[in-house]
């Protein structure tokens, strides 16, 4: 459903994305791995169009991506997105978050909304936080609340953006846990994350990014546990074991 | 001492004529500058090139015009242009255009200020440029706004005073008249800055209010 044919992108004279040709099944869990500065976020910015890209083609369930298009709102309704740093509204509730696109993008009756929004909520374990401000959650709570507010939009897949990088250690797992959920259900998941564990246990397929380009791609538990490509090799040697 | 609150006693309901019109000016540029700053700050940080170039110059132009000029330019002028207006419609104009230019500046550094990350979170649910701004902009920017809104008030109200230059009978205006007529200086004005003064102080106490709403979060 999303198809990334020949995608270039530079900021100034650097090129960050030098080519990529990639695809995502409807269903599919999409890991995205890489060092920093790879262009791995990029990658995930094009596809709902907060980053224009240069040259190529990106498209959504057929729908050419172009952020200056105004089919950009539809695809954009219908690719969520899921930030490193959250990124809620902080003058909002949790729920007034979660509801904000249904009640004013998608114009839903707001008994309907609301309705759907504390059941959004408890399925990401935030019941009683409903009525709270984002600064008074813990990152990892922040962080689940965004992924409600991400499925209150009924998005076909979601973009995550190193969901976990921003959480302290112990309130990782919970927001994986979520993701896990998702995926389960058979939500398209596109994830950008350092959390190789994850991405060996949860995702069907992983791309390793270096310098730009698609350097070896794969069945996650393959290309985690055989890795072919020495660069791949080496990444995953400093990540799994940094000592 | 005894002779100044005599004076005063017999000026008071004169001046307070004059404060009405004080408040009638502060409060129509007040709104008018405010209206037009957000015009000028949504063009500026629109994205759309002409438009934003357009408000800068506006906002320079205005900001390099002395507001008595611009008023003098509003009541004598206009009528040669064959628009005629009151003095206190040249009044409230002129004072609302000349701050519009610092309302706008204040606005758009007000919304500059917000996160981008906010923008983009806004846009990846669908919103547009105009829905970002009512909903998500805006409200934010509001509390980084207000404490130098406040200012901008405070400092409304004693520019109005240059509305006497154009015959607008406001407090400085009643003030000079009964000095010239009385030869009471000293009891006038002092009085007539006492009543600038309380005028002033609650709106201070307003800005710091605002002030310490903001700095909480």
């Amino acid at each position: 459903m999303i198809e990334l044919n020949g995608v270039h992108k530079s900021f100034g004279k650097v090129e960050v994305l030098k080519g990529i040709t990639a695809s995502v099944q409807k269903g599919e869990v999409v890991c995205i791995i890489g060092p920093s500065g790879s262009g791995k976020s990029t990658i995930l910015r094009c596809i709902n169009g907060l980053e224009s890209y240069d040259r190529g083609e990106i498209s959504v369930e057929g729908l050419k991506v172009d952020r200056d298009a105004a089919s950009i709102v539809a695809i954009r309704t219908q690719v969520s997105m899921v930030f490193q740093r959250f990124n809620l509204f902080p003058h909002r509730t949790a729920l007034e978050n979660v509801i904000e696109g249904p009640l004013f993008v998608k114009r839903e009756p707001r008994a309907q909304a609301y309705e759907r929004g504390r059941a959004l909520l408890a399925r990401v374990g935030l019941a009683e936080k409903a009525d709270v401000h984002p600064p008074q959650l813990s990152g990892g709570q922040q962080q689940r609340v965004a992924i409600a507010r991400a499925l209150a939009m009924q998005p076909k897949a979601i973009l995550f953006d190193e969901p976990t990088s921003a959480l302290d250690p112990e309130l990782v797992g919970d927001v994986l846990g979520v993701m896990r959920k998702l995926a389960d259900e058979g939500m398209t998941m596109v994830v950008v994350t350092h959390e190789m564990g994850f991405a060996r246990d949860v995702a069907d397929r992983v791309l390793f990014i270096d310098g730009g380009v698609i350097v070896e791609q794969g069945p996650a538990k393959a290309l985690l546990n055989q890795p072919q490509h020495p660069r791949t090799q080496d990444f995953l040697r400093r990540v799994l074991h940094p000592l | 001492m005894k002779r100044f609150w005599h004076d005063a006693a017999e000026f008071f309901p004169i001046l307070m004529n004059g404060v009405a019109l004080t408040i009638i000016v502060t409060i129509g540029s007040l709104l008018l500058s405010t209206v037009l700053g957000l015009i000028w700050a949504m063009m500026r940080v629109s994205g759309i090139r002409v438009l934003s170039m357009l408000s800068a110059s506006l906002i320079n132009v205005i900001r390099g015009i002395p507001i008595i000029v611009l008023l003098f330019y509003l009541y004598f002028v206009m009528p040669d242009l064959g628009v005629t207006l009151s003095a206190l419609q040249a009044a409230i104009l002129g004072l609302g255009i000349a701050y519009s230019a610092y309302q706008a500046e204040n606005f758009r550094a007000g919304i500059e200020a917000i996160d981008k990350g906010q923008i983009e979170a806004a846009q990846s649910i669908g919103m547009g440029w105009w829905l970002t701004m009512r909903r998500v902009v805006l409200p934010q920017a509001v509390r980084i706004v207000l404490p130098p809104y406040g200012n901008v008030m405070i400092m409304m109200l004693k520019d109005s005073s240059q509305a006497s230059t154009i015959t607008v009978a406001e407090l400085a205006l009643q003030g000079k008249l009964i000095a010239s007529s009385t030869f009471k200086n000293t009891n006038v004005f002092t009085l007539v800055a006492l009543m600038y003064l309380t005028m002033s102080i609650p709106l201070i106490l307003l800005v710091r209010h605002f002030e310490k709403r903001a700095g909480k979060r």
